[in-house]
């Protein structure tokens, strides 16, 4: 099944995995489509899991409800105030209900690959991503740590996996950093390529450009606070944990002091 | 002085990096980096050594330090990660990951 074969079945791909959308409503189907294009799978790609969307609106919460992600009996329950969903992580099934609202689809679909990424050893981590000269850079930080600000930045040759959140996923003995559609401030999805995670770079505006390097106990509590997780579930966060500390273990971490001008780039190459 | 023994919380999770060690309260998600010293102590920490032993045999050694220092910032130490909730702290013998 490929993303565009079925108006109403979606099949969008990110990180390899693919997370199958069949919606009741072509419409909102060929609105997510658009949202995702770049995104829609490639004959051939696994599904990863399936959802049955239904378009209502979501029963008994409170439309300002933050978003809360447990596990009773075996099944993911998803909430928030726009959004309810359940997913089953033997049956690799779920259903979610929205508002008619692609924010919802982006942010259920932020959540369950959490939990996809968080099984198979990889994670989700509030940063840009480039690609320069082969090498994946990881650039993470909160939100004004300069992510979008150093994509703006960057020189012609890199290509930019995301502003906003990329996605770290082991593969034997290596990392590889892929794009997400996940857009920041630039408003503006990643592209769907990947590349070894050569370095991780934790943002720190400052007076001039310079590179710390980190000892590997401290990057994993820095990288730890970028990761993106939701689920309240000891066994998962303990994954997750896990993940982080492999992967400080096996690249080199930095702390990237910069000024906001192109000459920070420089220093990446 | 009463014997005290020390464990590790059985949901705290935790990894030895390089020469220092990171856990996490599972349930609170904080983090916690202990420096060598530390580190040597939680490694140590499987309820059933005596915090006395530990200091003396992994600290006092490596680090050529005072027991009786050793011992009370030890304490202090452990009594501090105890109230987070990553180490049981008892007078008699815990069982290994024992809640």
């Amino acid at each position: 099944m490929t993303g565009s074969d079925a108006p109403s079945r979606l099949l969008i791909e990110i990180a390899g995995l693919g997370v199958a959308l069949n919606c009741e409503d072509e419409e909102f189907a060929r609105l997510v489509a658009g949202a995702y294009s770049s995104f829609l799978a490639l004959p051939g790609t696994p599904v990863a899991c399936e959802f049955a969307v239904h378009i209502a609106p979501p029963r008994g919460t409170d439309p300002d409800e933050d978003v809360c992600v447990s596990l009773a009996d075996g099944k993911w329950q998803i909430r928030r105030g726009d959004f309810e969903a359940e997913f089953d992580p033997r049956a690799r099934q779920g259903w979610v209900r929205y508002t008619a609202n692609p924010y919802s689809v982006d942010t259920v679909l932020r959540i369950v690959h959490t939990l996809l990424a968080a099984d198979a050893g990889g994670f989700l981590v509030h940063a840009a991503g480039a690609i320069l000269n082969g090498r994946g850079l990881i650039l993470a930080g909160a939100s004004g740590a300069g992510k979008t600000t150093m994509c703006r930045l960057a020189p012609p040759d890199a290509v930019l996996l995301s502003d906003e959140i990329c996605y770290v996923m082991r593969h034997g003995e290596e990392y590889l950093v892929h794009g997400t559609p996940f857009a920041g401030e630039l408003g503006i999805p990643g592209v769907k390529v990947s590349a070894p995670a050569a370095v991780l770079y934790l943002l720190a505006r400052g007076n001039q450009h310079r590179l710390v390097p980190l000892k590997p106990a401290e990057a994993a509590r820095q990288l730890l606070r970028c990761i993106l997780f939701f689920a309240e579930d000891a066994e998962l966060a303990g994954k997750v944990f896990n993940s982080a500390c492999e992967f400080v273990r096996r690249t080199p971490v930095y702390r990237l002091e910069f000024r906001p001008e192109p000459g920070v780039w420089e220093l990446l190459r | 002085m009463s014997e005290l023994y020390v464990a590790r919380h059985p949901a705290a999770a935790w990894r030895r990096l390089e020469d220092e060690v990171i856990v996490m309260a599972a349930q609170e998600s904080w983090l916690f980096t202990l420096n060598e010293v530390a580190a040597e102590i939680w490694e140590a920490a499987d309820g059933r050594t005596p915090l006395a032993s530990i200091v003396r045999d992994r600290i006092c050694e490596k680090f050529e330090v005072d027991f009786e220092q050793a011992y009370r910032d030890a304490e202090e130490l452990l009594r501090a990660l105890a109230e987070r909730g990553i180490v049981l702290l008892s007078e008699t013998p815990l069982e290994a990951g024992a809640p």
